[in-house]
């Protein structure tokens, strides 16, 4: 299962009107820069992700009794070291491509992220992690308040939404982002040929340029369509891009293809939106094959092919990838050998400016009803670093903006230093 | 206004159904599409036949519609365009987003046969099989909400989709528990953590088994079982109110009577007034307009409808379709066509001669909505969520598909208006109904087709006429239904 989607402001669609299909002039602005531009690729992993085997701490004996049947063996982890607290960590042994990018320092790895009270509903969660508030979980998304404070006007290109619907932290209030799943489907086609199909793309760019304010529903879906005719040379260009570096041939790969196409053909696209579903092991998670072990294959096979290609024409220099999970699953495995929804997990930031290592302490598994890294009677992770802290860090020493004016908020306190 | 009602209460018009409805009072209209129990159900029979849509049936097999789950698709859509009973597929779907369930997960754990049995079987076509879950939805489509609710935490598709199976005494599993709270009743915020944990436990014991010949994909299916010695039988209490007289603990019962905690939880469910609120609103944003803040006045008497009539929904409905916002003109196309209304109401407004429903597979596919596959168990993201530049342009691909195949027939009926452009175009803005064009859009659309000298002859026709068709059915006015 995927879990991208949430409800639209309600009444409130003129908020992602205008702004979309920016003057040819401002693309070729956009195309100039574009080199020179620091991207953000999010990569989100849909159903909450049990972080306790992305990154696990194999000798807690309480991680082994209260896992029988899927804890990972000691034996069979990546060990990338200890932590602060001297609590040993593996990488899930299926993530080979991600422990070279960790020894290679460009991984980051950040314990116990979440929030207070966490939210276990996938839908609430994925919110509260988009809008970057607990309170107003409806509004407008962290990204997207990001692309609102870029000047004007904005190219429609200056974010990539990969996915068919856009999740709530692209939501801006005046950028509306282009969901492009495949460059190469990205077309429109024509019952005629030849002049024919020219005078139908005319007309219907005419037809859709009709944005009236007192029809914003309208206005809203003619400002799309126009955005889809107005970026379709440029993706064109995209989907021409064949990489040097073979990736898994699945949505995964094929999107972090595009993404990195774009890259390479200079879009100046700012902000690329990723995910990958599946994460939801409510059973049979497994443990050296089977379903969890097939998502880590996924995800870092994805990714590792994404940093060596980049990396190969210099890109990685520019690019930081953010990954992060709606939540983290119970600690105690179900009667499944699965987990259920729980709280605090681990975020991963990596790039060629990354100073990779291990941030945060992970939590101690006993159960203790007082143990101060649990909650939820030492059932779940507890918060340690807010999430918002991770995303300040991003938009302070990435993107260039003033985190503050974005997250709503000072969360720059307890920031891990990744960048 | 009798497109209107045949918009919303089924999937749009044919100039035959109109031809059909008109001079037909609008009050008998709705209530002869909402009453539709004594309409003919002989739709599947005409399947085939040439003067209907086609279908298309993959290499060297016979049309399965009920271990095929592209034929299935057919099969649906075929329903939805030929239907005489318009409302039931139209509520199956709505009721398919609530109780969204995916056949994919259910094809990878028992193969392709039994998992599209799973999803929409018709119990006639094999002895003994039960009714898959749409068809479950269909006959539950207007009736009883908790027996609707029942049926779904029994219903095998769903024990397999949210791991009912796996929900046992020794290590309860909350994914169903969790659900039926958040998703298909009360809404977030009305239930704690620990009412998640005690509906869990509520349901142990709900499983399923497979039946029929084993040794055959085709010949065996899938039921419901309740294994007695998995439930729970301890008492489970709630922090709202499970019995009518406030009690909120389930008492501990004996293993063998353990189903009854099931009915009696969905029974407080489906009384529950946050339930009543929230498929009051969920229908009338479905019926009557989601661009807008709900009526109040009419979401309260819906809601009170489906408490003072044993949460009956077609007392819900019945409020609803006879009251003046539901044929008030400042609703008519303020809801956003889902992909499957958008196209079943392109298919019949344009035209099937000639055309198979096969083709609409892999644009619906595109725009977001393949059928039995909602993205997760809170169904498709509605309304403005539809719409993005790459479903967009998945919509104007899907128009110029269906302009192409019906040229010729498009063309031959605008001959009548050949003379000039403007009669031309105003023929095809009324056979595709739409919430209005301003003069921007309608003189981008005359030029297009002055785009060469207009001389109306039948060639000119056969190649502006299917553009034409294209430019409004793949317009921005048109995405609203």
């Amino acid at each position: 299962m995927s879990f991208s989607r949430r409800q639209f402001v309600k009444g409130g669609v003129t908020a992602f009107t205008f702004g979309f299909a920016a003057p040819q002039a401002i693309c070729d602005i956009a195309f100039a820069q574009g080199a020179a531009a620091r991207n953000l690729v999010v990569v989100y992993l849909s159903g909450g992700n049990d972080s306790l085997s992305t990154i696990i701490p194999y000798r807690d004996a309480n991680y082994l009794s209260r896992r029988p049947t899927i804890a990972i063996p000691a034996a069979n982890v990546l060990q990338i070291g200890s932590d602060s607290s001297r609590v040993e960590l593996g990488l899930h042994p299926r993530l080979t491509g991600l422990k070279s990018i960790f020894d290679a320092g460009r991984l980051a790895v950040i314990q116990r992220t979440g929030y207070a009270n966490q939210s276990r509903s996938h839908f609430t969660g994925f919110d509260i992690w988009g809008t970057a508030s607990t309170t107003n979980t409806s509004g407008t998304g962290w990204l997207g308040r990001y692309l609102d404070l870029q000047p004007k006007p904005v190219d429609a290109l200056v974010a990539w939404n990969t996915q068919r619907e856009t999740p709530r932290p692209l939501m801006a209030r005046t950028v509306g982002v282009p969901a492009i799943t495949s460059p190469a489907t990205y077309a429109f086609s024509s019952p005629n040929s030849g002049a024919e199909a020219g005078y139908e793309r005319t007309a219907q760019t005419r037809i859709s340029s009709h944005i009236p304010v007192d029809r914003p529903h309208l206005a809203f879906v003619n400002s799309t369509a126009q955005a889809a005719l107005g970026t379709l040379d440029r993706v064109a260009t995209v989907a021409t891009y064949r990489p040097a570096i073979t990736y898994p041939n699945n949505g995964f790969g094929q999107a972090l293809t595009a993404v990195a196409g774009a890259m390479n053909k200079q879009i100046g696209t700012k902000v690329f939106w990723v995910q990958t579903g599946g994460f939801d092991t409510h059973a049979t998670q497994g443990v050296n094959q089977g379903a969890y072990f097939n998502l880590m294959a996924t995800l870092g096979d994805g990714l590792k092919a994404f940093y060596d290609d980049l990396s190969a024409q210099g890109l990685m220099g520019s690019t930081l990838v953010l990954v992060y999970s709606e939540f983290g699953r119970r600690i105690s495995e179900n009667g499944s050998a699965g987990t259920d929804h729980g709280a605090g997990a681990n975020m991963m930031v990596l790039g060629g400016a990354v100073n990779g290592g291990i941030y945060g302490t992970a939590p101690n598994l006993s159960l203790d009803p007082a143990n101060p890294t649990l909650e939820n009677n030492a059932a779940d992770v507890k918060f340690e670093t807010d999430f918002r802290s991770v995303y300040a860090k991003i938009l302070d020493s990435w993107l260039g903006t003033n985190s503050v004016t974005v997250l709503g908020g000072d969360y720059r306190a307890g920031a891990p230093s990744f960048l | 206004m009798l497109e209107h009602i045949l918009r919303r209460m089924g999937f749009g018009a044919s100039p035959a159904d109109l031809a059909l409805w008109a001079g037909v009072p609008i009050d008998t209209v709705i209530d002869r599409l909402l009453n539709y129990e004594s309409a003919s159900t002989d739709h599947d029979a005409k399947i085939g036949s040439p003067e209907y849509v086609g279908i298309t049936t993959s290499a060297g097999n016979p049309f399965s519609a009920n271990t095929l789950i592209n034929d299935a698709r057919q099969r649906w859509l075929f329903r939805m365009i030929h239907s005489q009973r318009p409302l039931e597929e139209k509520m199956a779907m709505f009721w398919h987003n609530h109780f969204a369930t995916a056949y994919s997960k259910l094809a990878g754990a028992v193969g392709q046969e039994r998992a599209t049995r799973l999803m929409d079987n018709d119990p006639s076509s094999l002895e003994g099989s039960p009714a898959g879950q749409i068809q479950v939805l269909r006959q539950f489509a207007t009736g009883s909400f908790p027996g609707m609710l029942l049926a779904m935490a029994k219903d095998p598709a769903m024990v397999y989709y949210l791991d009912s199976q796996l929900n046992t005494r020794t290590r309860p599993q909350e994914n169903f528990g969790r659900e039926v709270m958040e998703l298909f009743s009360l809404g977030i915020g009305n239930y704690t953590e620990a009412d998640v944990y005690a509906a869990a436990r509520v349901f142990t014991g709900f499983n399923w088994q497979i039946l029929g010949d084993r040794a055959l994909a085709t010949a065996s299916y899938y039921t419901f079982l309740y294994r007695a010695a998995d439930h729970d039988t301890n008492a489970k209490t709630f922090t709202f109110a499970i019995y009518p007289d406030g009690g909120k603990t389930i008492p501990a019962r004996a293993a063998a009577a353990g189903e009854q905690d099931a009915v009696d939880l969905i029974l407080a469910l489906a009384r529950h007034p946050a339930t009543a609120r929230r498929l009051a609103t969920r229908l009338y944003q479905f019926f009557v307009n989601e661009t807008s803040v709900p009526d109040a006045a009419l979401v309260n008497a819906m809601a009170n409808s489906y408490l003072g009539n044993n949460y009956n929904i077609k007392a819900v409905l019945r409020t609803l379709f006879q009251s003046q916002q539901f044929r008030n003109p400042a609703n008519f196309f303020q809801r956003y066509s889902w992909p499957i209304e958008y196209v079943v109401r392109a298919i019949k407004e344009t035209g099937w001669t000639g055309f198979t429903v096969n083709s609409v597979m892999t644009p619906l596919t595109n725009m977001g909505q393949q059928l039995y596959e909602p993205p997760d168990v809170n169904g498709w993201e509605l309304g403005p969520g539809w719409i993005s530049t790459s479903s967009m342009l998945s919509r104007m691909n899907f128009a110029v598909t269906l302009a192409a195949n019906q040229r010729f027939n498009l063309a031959r009926d605008a001959q009548p208006h050949r003379a000039t452009p403007d009669r031309v175009l105003q023929y095809m803005l009324a056979r595709f109904p739409n919430m209005g064009f301003t003069s921007t859009a309608t003189n981008a659309m005359t030029d297009y087709l002055r785009s060469t000298a207009w001389t109306g002859t039948d060639a000119q026709l056969q190649t502006r006429v299917p553009g034409l068709t294209r430019l409004i059915v793949g317009s921005g006015e048109y995405q609203f239904n």
